[in-house]
Order: C-alpha cells, then sequence, then structure tokens
C-alpha cells in the first residue's frame, strides 16, 4: 500500500507537471499524508514482528532500509510542498521530488531478491503458484483489499479539501459553499 | 473466545501493538481527512461572507 499510494502521488504529480491539470497536483498532495501514515505502519508493525521472528526489531537490512527511504520521501515530499509560499511552485517542486523519489519503489519491492535480505523473498507477488499458504493468502489478499479501497475512501475526502481549499476563490466553489 | 486465541500462541505483546497500530492509523487517516475537509469548507465559507460584507 505503501508504493501504491507513492506510485499514485507520483502519477498524479507527473499529470500536474507534465500538462498542467490542477487537480493531478490536490491528488498528489492528497495521497502523500495517506501514503507516509502506511509506511509507518508497516515499518512500526514490521519492528513489533520482527522481534520475535529475526530476533531484533531493527535491522539495516535492505527491505527495511528501502522502506525507510521511502517513509522519508513522502515526508521530503511533504514538505518541499509547504516550504513555498507559492503554492503552484510548491506543487511543482514536491510532484519534481515525488517523480524522482519513484525509483525507489522498484528497489523496495526488488529489495529481498536483489541482496541478502533477513525478510523473506517474494511470497505473493511472484509469476506462477504464490508460495504462501492458503490459510493465510486469502487473509493477506481480501486486507489487501480492503485496505485499497480505505485509501480510495480517505483520498476522496482529503481531495475535497484540497479542491476547495486551492478552488476558494472560484464562481463555482461560491455557488456550492452558497447553496 | 479462549485464552488460546488472546494468547496468540506466545506472541501476543507482539500481535495486539500491531493491531492496535494499525487501527490508530486507520482512525488518524480518517479523523485527519475529515478535518482537512471540515476547515477548507470554513475558510471557503468565511471568504464568502467576507466578500458578501465588502459588497454592502
Amino acid at each position: 500500500m505503501s508504493l501504491s499510494a507513492y506510485s499514485v502521488m507520483a502519477v498524479a504529480g507527473a499529470i500536474g507537471l507534465i500538462w498542467r491539470i490542477k487537480i493531478g497536483h490536490a491528488v498528489a498532495a492528497a495521497s502523500a499524508p495517506i501514503g507516509a501514515s502506511f509506511t509507518l505502519a508497516a515499518l512500526a508493525t514490521g519492528s513489533l514482528w520482527g522481534r520475535p521472528m529475526w530476533g531484533t526489531y531493527w535491522a539495516w537490512d535492505p527491505r527495511l532500509t528501502t522502506e525507510l527511504i521511502q517513509l522519508f520521501l513522502y515526508v521530503g515530499v511533504m514538505a518541499l510542498r509547504a516550504a513555498f509560499e507559492d503554492a503552484g511552485r510548491g506543487d511543482r517542486a514536491a510532484a519534481l521530488l515525488a517523480i524522482v523519489g519513484l525509483v525507489n519503489v522498484p528497489i523496495v519491492h526488488y529489495s529481498v531478491q536483489w541482496w541478502n535480505s533477513l525478510h523473506q523473498a517474494a511470497t505473493v507477488a511472484k509469476l506462477g503458484r504464490p508460495e504462501m499458504d492458503s490459510s493465510m493468502l486469502w487473509p493477506l489478499l481480501s486486507m489487501l483489499l480492503g485496505f485499497t479501497m480505505f485509501y480510495a475512501g480517505v483520498l476522496c475526502i482529503r481531495l475535497r479539501g484540497e479542491i476547495l481549499n486551492r478552488e476558494r476563490s472560484a464562481a463555482w466553489v461560491r455557488e456550492a459553499i452558497a447553496s | 473466545m479462549d485464552a488460546g486465541f488472546w494468547s496468540m500462541g506466545g506472541y501476543a505483546r507482539f500481535v495486539w501493538p500491531c493491531f492496535g497500530l494499525t487501527l490508530a492509523v486507520l482512525a488518524w487517516n480518517i479523523w485527519a481527512a475529515r478535518r482537512l475537509y471540515a476547515k477548507a469548507r470554513q475558510r471557503a465559507e468565511r471568504a464568502l461572507t467576507m466578500a458578501a460584507m465588502d459588497r454592502s
């Protein structure tokens, strides 16, 4: 989810940057905090489960380290957007950083294959039959579906706020608020 | 629920905090998103009121 939300943010930022479609930047801004919170949850819960499984809460393991970089990228993108007084420039700078940071997404995903890692190798997202037992696979896939829907729902609420903030002087917003 | 479920095979102190943390993240997401929208709406309404006062 952390990687999907980042991809949404980077693609939406690119749409805003390249085609100058304003809603692209609004989607990117709305996606960032949700993705950051999911990344934090992944790191914290993974760390908790790492203690009984690996004997340590944290190791500078490729998957853990690249996921931590992912969190820093989210924080960086949000901080960069907020650092500019001119919202347009902030949006463009944040979109650029998000696009550059997109390179980390495949690195996180393939880190368990490319380097020796404490983390198990891919068990679900691989060609052919998943190696995970069905008693764990189905709960995992239903949780993935549930979290994706949750992400979409929260993104919509945030997006309404973002659009209202950005377009509050537009005539259609005045009409919508007045009615 | 039997005690075996709550003890999670001896891993309760790792499993339940994970659930708690995830629930906290979900709750924060809902709260923060609704707050962002409510503040944006409030700001837009205030701007509308100010504009109406300026006109009168």
